[in-house]
């Protein structure tokens, strides 16, 4: 049995990035995610890292922009009003392929918004987020816990696919507390990186570029960039299924929203209506093979997110074409009781029409 | 035997610019190349380019380089300096990208000391972009996007930026310096190596200010536009050293 602590959803995913290697951190403040800086800041130099409080998220991508073209695992964390500040240096990093961690807690918006939890930055962070063709790596915990695995498998997969990664959590996963583990359940893996600028010692002089203007150049750069998505999509999905085999509705819901409704279909099941879950853990790659197979299965969909139906795009394009797709949404800093949940399993297992607003 | 007095730099590529002909960014290039030579440092030098004018500087300079967005280069150098600090690093930007949208990465990286160099080559317009005012534009200059002359009632003043850095406890080296003559060249050469030489000897950030013409977008002919840097520009940006740390006395 591997010990346990009770600990604060920023801290174990703070504490999961120094395991990971990550020894650069740049980062401006904002709620509801400043543990994670605070704890960095205390905990990276002592792992012989470095922290620095830029000036601006701007500033803050940037920084992490260098660190990681420096061949280092280096990261940022923020929330909505800031990632949005940061899209413009992810995509010159998804362009010229730096990997790298940002860490969302999503707050709600738009604009200010308020600092109650949502997930109203699907849309954002799945979407690219910034200017041109490119995605994000999208992973979205559920757990304390997993702000732990997940923040580790998130360093390993921007290396791998030298790209950035993005933890996608919300103010409940980041602020509450939860016995976890905080050892990694696998070997940490690392990735060689002889694209990184560190001086032309032993090799030409390299560059990191996103500009391509000769004729061909950008398109081809693009459709290389395609292929790369085309095989994360191929190979990286993750999802956790619950209780879908015998199931007359499945929902669909990630992040906290999928623990409510992972009571709700408790509260279901006593009532005899056999309600499962499908949680996407991956939000780009989309885990549409297991959306579609369990829609094909069991023909009632619901999805249910702390938002107006942003991922309930991404499961229309990947449902049968004979499922029936109801949505469920509190945008907003509203977070869904699990009777109310409850209420929409049961009123759309009656209802034969599609989608419905909120 | 002949004696070869004059030759390329080793950390300049012999490919042909794409610069006007006559554009100074060229020389400018030169010196930096001069700098990383003479202090034997290319192979561990990287460069953050920016965009503008200068962005194709992966192809001239013979050493790793890096692209930042418009404006962020002191960022992105504050990334790699952090990560790798025995390597020298240093940006290469415009005006419109050190004194327009990137103001706030330029004062505070400079405020933090970091030890990085910056060229920062003033041409008084957005030379990529076709010639669109500038903080730095001087009053009464003629721009696309001033076409009745820079007025401070509209668009503020040309900001002095050497001297505004040179207030920062962070910064070690500050000064400006012009290209247009060989006497002003000469002593552009030495700042450049002296900035370099603050960042070998590790005494916090540097920054060379550098007066150019853009004769094309200026529309003047490359000898009027030398004499406009002498006549117009030096009057308003003063050349001259307005910082320089002798000892760590910052420690
Ligand atoms: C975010 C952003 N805004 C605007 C531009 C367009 N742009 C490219 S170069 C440039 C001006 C550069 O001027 P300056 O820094 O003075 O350099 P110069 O071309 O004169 O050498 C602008 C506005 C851009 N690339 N990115």
């Amino acid at each position: 049995m591997k010990d346990l602590q009770l600990i604060k959803g920023n801290v174990a995913l703070a504490e999961a990035a120094i395991q990971a290697g990550c020894r650069y951190y740049f980062g401006y403040p904002i709620t509801p995610q400043n543990d994670i800086p605070e704890y960095l800041s205390e905990h990276l130099p002592k792992a012989g890292g470095i922290f620095i409080q830029a000036e601006s998220e701007i500033a803050s991508i940037n920084m992490v922009m260098g660190a990681s073209a420096s061949g280092a695992r280096a990261m940022t964390s923020s929330s909505g009003p800031g990632i949005s500040l940061m899209q413009e240096g992810m995509s010159y990093m998804a362009g010229s392929e730096i990997p790298c961690l940002v860490v969302n807690i999503m707050r709600c918006g738009p604009g200010l918004g308020g600092i109650s939890p949502t997930q109203g930055d699907y849309f954002q962070a799945t979407r690219g987020g910034g200017h041109g063709d490119y995605y994000n790596i999208v992973l979205a915990p559920a757990s304390v816990q997993e702000m732990f695995n997940l923040t580790i498998k998130a360093f390993e997969l921007a290396d791998k696919y030298r790209n950035p990664a993005m933890i996608l959590a919300d103010a409940i996963l980041g602020q509450m507390k939860e016995p976890a583990s905080l050892e990694p359940t696998e070997p940490i893996q690392f990735f060689d990186k002889p694209w990184a600028i560190t001086g032309a010692k032993d090799h030409k002089p390299q560059y990191l570029k996103t500009l391509y203007l000769n004729d061909g150049e950008q398109e081809a750069h693009n459709l290389q960039l395609k292929e790369k998505y085309d095989h994360i999509r191929e190979n990286e999905p993750l999802y956790e299924e619950q209780a879908t085999s015998d199931a007359e509705i499945v929902i669909v819901a990630f992040g906290t929203a999928s623990r409510i409704v992972k009571t709700a279909i408790k509260l279901a099941r006593e009532e005899g209506i056999r309600a499962g879950l499908v949680r996407p853990i991956t939000l780009f790659p989309f885990p549409s093979k297991a959306v579609y197979e369990a829609s094909k299965r069991v023909r009632k969909v619901l999805v249910v997110e702390m938002n107006t139906g942003q991922m309930l795009t991404d499961v229309q394009i990947s449902a049968h074409r004979e499922a029936d797709i109801h949505f469920y949404g509190r945008p907003g800093g509203g977070v869904p009781t699990p009777e109310e949940v409850l209420a929409e399993i049961k009123r759309s297992i009656h209802a034969t029409a599609g989608i419905q607003a909120p | 035997m002949p004696q070869q007095v004059f030759k390329r730099p080793r950390a300049l590529s012999d490919k042909p610019t794409h610069f006007c002909p006559g554009c100074t960014h060229g020389t400018a290039h030169r010196l930096v190349a001069e700098a990383i030579d003479y202090f034997g440092v290319q192979e561990r030098t990287i460069g953050v380019a920016c965009v503008g004018c200068a962005v194709f500087m992966y192809d001239y300079f013979n050493v790793d380089v890096i692209e930042a967005p418009h404006g962020r280069a002191p960022a992105v150098a504050t990334g790699v300096k952090r990560a790798q600090p025995e390597k020298i690093v240093f940006t290469y930007q415009g005006d419109g990208d050190l004194a327009a949208i990137g103001t706030s990465e330029i004062i505070h990286t400079a405020n933090r000391g970091e030890n990085i160099t910056v060229i920062f080559v003033n041409n008084t317009v957005y030379g990529m972009t076709g010639g669109q005012m500038a903080p730095t534009t001087l009053l009464g200059q003629q721009t696309t996007t001033s076409p009745y002359g820079r007025d401070f009632r509209t668009d503020g003043y040309p900001i002095r930026m050497a001297e505004m850095l040179a207030t920062l406890e962070g910064v070690a080296y500050s000064t400006r310096v012009s290209l247009h003559n060989p006497k002003a060249v000469l002593n552009a050469k030495k700042a450049i190596r002296k900035a370099f030489e603050m960042q070998v000897n590790e005494m916090g950030f540097s920054l060379v200010e550098v007066l150019s013409a853009c004769h094309t977008n200026w529309r003047v002919s490359p000898l009027a536009g030398q004499k406009k840097v002498e006549e117009e520009m030096i009057p308003y940006f003063p050349l001259g050293v307005f910082k320089e740390r002798t000892g760590k006395d910052f420690l």
